[in-house]
């Protein structure tokens, strides 16, 4: 099965380990991923101003391309999750400011296109049960929290992935995989986001307890779907001194996934990280046939 | 020709400011059937209204128009000065010149006279027609319905009791009490609260007066004030059938005739395992406040429900679920910030050297020597009080951690407790939309009980004869449970005062050979007065129903159905007038 998938900026770029184990496993299990055609930023943030359509017109003008692509459309960076899915909601809302956008746009976006993250996908269409199925490398014995962040989840009512205050779908991927999954307190506490660029030293401190209380739980991993969460958590504990915190590597699932799915290392997309993780995999590791 | 008399009103400026009411008098007095036509400077005060009196007598007038304020304000007025007089009330008729002529037309006072001679004129008209009538005599059943035998419901049956009116309380559970039988004292004096309910109960169950049904509900109700039929489904209770398993017996079905209603349906507590934030799904030592209550009623010290340990550190946490649109109810529960201070000092008894911490927005503790309660709470029992809300409460170990901040420090604080207790908020006792919709009475988007007006009729509802009592109307502590428990009695026993009751005959009538029995009028009436006479098949009109408000009237194709003082030919004639 084909799915429209858009990468976004940063996996292109920072995270394109991300986009690499992510088009894996998902050929690898038979829901493979087609690029949307000229694509551009979504716009990163979701327009609190609502009575400034020009701001809109960027996530608008992608599901455009995913209404031509068959209107479905899947990301893996939960930030352009969160800007689109927020968009589609609030355009069905809204249809005067739909109208007054496709004033701007080259074809009209007619509004109803499905938004979705791959682990919603995963979750709801091909199910655990079946990604467990296609496990050939069972992560036994690794201990992973998984870290969901703010922008996956909330705002509830709007995103309706799963409940922000007792999330289960990250546990769920990663119990399927065969993982030790840990719940710990800051698992959607924030990350300081976009903080990393005017004020570095907030997303820092944040860290510093998110890791530390990972860590106190006795997680050998943070696993996440967010890029920016993952470069808050991993880029500092190479780059800042004095820090306090033993090295902890930062993953996304879909990295757990290509290991447990048996996949080629050229594909795990490991080589950026601050922290290596790919020591951790050592027992895991597919033998060649 | 008539002999009808019109008393025009300066109602000081207020009309005379603006019409010229010695040309209304004027003009009146031109018309044939007018025999006499004054204006006094305020006719409804003493002097006016004898005014009214000595002309009626003077003149042998037949009929009074009195030009002045709106029917709403004055018309009883009246009304009852021309029947003190000795002629009909139903003779007399208000000719609105103020609130649809002088006080709406201030800037033009030519048209405003004009308006006021043509709408008096046509009030003298419709008196010339008006029939003598009499008011409506209803029977009236001095017998109470009670739903609910919390200590609101126990209040206002015990209240109508000794008034010498017979009651039926009407219990879902298999006791009476209500909620107020799970807590373990109440606030500001600590006055255990079983026995102030035991007193209470034992009073209820002894009084010759009331009769208790328990395990029952109630299941319908026909019928208007007065003269209300409800059925009652009771389960069988152990003492029924010792052999025969519970399940197997029929439930018993009573029916009572009634005159009036109070609804005391009561409340139960918020969820606590909705609140995902703060464990209350599943964190074994986090509990609500009614749980807390049943570990205090114990009378022992208290301790961790997961392991047994004395719970050293007690985190309270205010609004759990209250004021709080995104995880719970909007509203502010009322009772939290009183129960909590309760709590909180019980609990010092029981374990002297913990320490109780209670998260709170602000303390809301309006009432007599309330706040004077909270603060012994903070002074006296070393309760440690932090302004500001709790974000999240997560399991560390065999301890439970409470992460919050305080506002007046402005740090975060985070507390490793051995026990939670959520402050949840009250909502209405489980199906009682349902109720509302089996009585006709309406409730809010909660499920509480909508009172007829929210400042002055607190106790009714818009239904005639069906009275609110305690949280079933929205979250209140005892002592207001009970005062409004007593207003709603006290509503009854006036309703009770007299031996039949009156009603406005200003109701729909039906001309039977007119009636073609299609049934418009029945599917009309907004209040469900009409209906087709099985035998006779013409429509008929129950008069203690019909509002009078004419729906019926407008739907008849033959005009058969008619109100009384205001029939289709009245009407014309009045619009003959204006044109």
């Amino acid at each position: 099965m084909a799915i429209p998938y858009f990468p976004g900026c940063t996996l292109s770029t920072k995270a394109s380990g991300y986009d690499r184990s992510g088009r894996a496993v998902a050929q690898a299990l038979g829901l493979e991923f087609q690029e949307l055609p000229d694509w551009q930023c979504c716009g990163a943030t979701f327009p609190l101003s609502t009575d400034n359509a020009m701001t809109l017109i960027a996530p608008t003008r992608l599901l455009r391309q995913a209404q031509e692509a068959g209107g479905q459309m899947t990301t893996l960076c939960a930030i352009c999750f969160h800007v689109l899915r927020r968009t589609q909601n609030f355009l069905q809302e809204h249809t005067d400011v739909l109208e007054r956008i496709n004033w701007f746009t080259e074809e009209p976006y007619l509004g109803q296109v499905r938004v979705t993250h791959f682990l919603e996908l995963l979750r709801d269409q091909l199910t655990w049960e079946t990604l467990r199925a296609n496990v050939s490398q069972p992560l036994k014995g690794l201990r992973v929290a998984p870290y969901y962040g703010c922008l996956l989840l909330r705002p509830p009512a709007e995103i309706q992935l799963d409940d922000p205050d007792d999330p289960h779908i990250l546990h769920e991927c990663l119990e399927a995989l065969g993982c030790e999954v840990i719940t710990f307190p800051y698992q959607s506490e924030c990350c300081g986001s976009y903080l990393a660029v005017s004020k570095p030293t907030v997303p820092q401190q944040l860290a510093q307890d998110i890791l530390a209380s990972a860590q106190h739980h006795g997680a050998q991993a943070l696993v996440t779907a967010c890029p920016l969460c993952q470069y808050n958590l991993d880029y500092p504990q190479q780059s800042v001194r004095g820090w306090a915190i033993k090295p902890l590597p930062v993953l996304y699932f879909t990295q757990l996934m290509a290991v447990a799915l048996g996949l080629p290392e050229q594909v795990w997309g490991m080589e950026g990280h601050s922290v290596d993780p790919r020591p951790l995999f050592e027992p895991y590791r597919a033998t060649v046939a | 020709m008539s002999r009808i008399g019109v008393f025009v009103c300066h109602c000081g400026h207020n009309i005379a400011g603006t019409v010229d009411v010695k040309a209304v008098v004027e003009q009146l007095q031109r018309n044939g059937d007018v025999v006499f036509a004054i204006d006094y400077k305020y006719m409804c005060s003493d002097p006016g209204q004898q005014l009214i009196r000595e002309s009626i007598e003077k003149y042998q007038l037949d009929g009074v128009v009195v030009a002045a304020c709106s029917p709403a304000m004055h018309e009883s007025t009246f009304r009852r000065t021309v029947s003190a007089a000795g002629l009909n009330g139903f003779r007399c008729e208000s000719a609105n010149i103020r609130e649809q002529v002088s006080w709406v037309h201030q800037q033009d006072k030519e048209a405003a006279t004009q308006k006021a001679i043509e709408i008096a004129e046509s009030i003298v008209e419709k008196v010339k027609s008006n029939e003598t009538l009499e008011p409506l005599i209803l029977p009236l059943t001095h017998r109470t319905l009670v739903i609910g035998g919390g200590i609101a419901g126990m209040q206002a049956a015990l209240d109508i009791a000794e008034a010498g009116y017979p009651v039926i309380l009407v219990e879902r559970q298999d006791h009476l009490g209500g909620r107020m039988a799970e807590l373990s004292g109440s606030y500001l004096n600590f006055q255990a609260a079983p026995d102030l309910l035991e007193k209470k109960i034992q009073q209820v169950l002894n009084h010759p007066n009331i009769q208790t049904l328990l395990n029952a509900e109630v299941d319908g109700l026909s019928g208007y004030v007065g003269n209300f039929r409800v059925t009652v489904e009771q389960k069988p209770s152990a003492t029924d059938g010792a052999v025969v398993a519970l399940d197997e017996l029929e439930p018993l079905r009573f029916t009572f005739d009634v005159g009036a209603i109070v609804v005391a349906s009561g409340w139960q507590p918020y969820d606590r395992a909705r609140l995902t934030e703060y464990g209350g799904a599943d964190i074994p030592d986090v509990v609500d406040g009614l749980t807390f209550e049943k570990m205090l009623r114990s009378g022992e010290v208290i301790r961790r429900p997961s392991d047994g340990k004395i719970a050293r550190e007690v985190v309270f946490v205010q609004c759990a679920g209250s004021r709080d649109p995104e995880h719970g109810v909007s509203y502010c529960s009322k009772v939290c910030c009183m129960y909590v201070a309760k709590q909180a000092m019980l609990y010092k008894e029981r374990v002297p050297n913990g320490q109780a911490y209670v998260f709170y927005i602000d303390i809301r503790s309006a009432g007599k020597n309330y706040d004077e309660y909270v603060q012994r709470a903070m002074t006296d029992y070393g309760v440690l009080y932090l302004r500001g809300k709790v974000s999240r409460v997560f399991r560390e170990g065999d301890q439970t951690i409470v992460w919050g901040s305080d506002t007046l420090t402005g740090r975060a604080v985070e507390i490793a407790a051995d026990l939670v207790v959520l402050a949840t908020p009250m909502l209405p006792s489980h199906g009682s939309t349902e109720l509302g919709q089996l009585l006709h009475i309406s409730t809010d988007g909660y499920g509480f009980f909508n009172e007829a007006h929210p400042k002055l009729r607190p106790v009714e509802t818009l239904t005639a004869g069906i009275y609110l009592a305690g949280v079933a109307q929205g979250p209140k502590d005892i002592p207001e449970a009970v005062s409004q428990a007593s207003g709603a009695a006290a509503k009854v026993l006036q309703l009770f005062s007299k031996n039949e009751m009156t009603a406005s005959p200003l109701v729909a009538s039906v001309i039977e050979e007119y009636c073609a029995a299609c049934g418009a009028c029945v599917k009309v009436c907004p209040y469900g007065a009409r209906q087709i006479h099985p035998i006779w098949n013409y429509a008929t009109v129950n008069a203690a129903l019909c509002q009078g408000c004419g729906a019926c009237v407008v739907a008849c194709p033959n005009k058969a159905s008619q109100v009384r003082n205001w029939r289709v030919e009245q009407v014309m004639g009045m619009v003959d007038v204006l044109l």
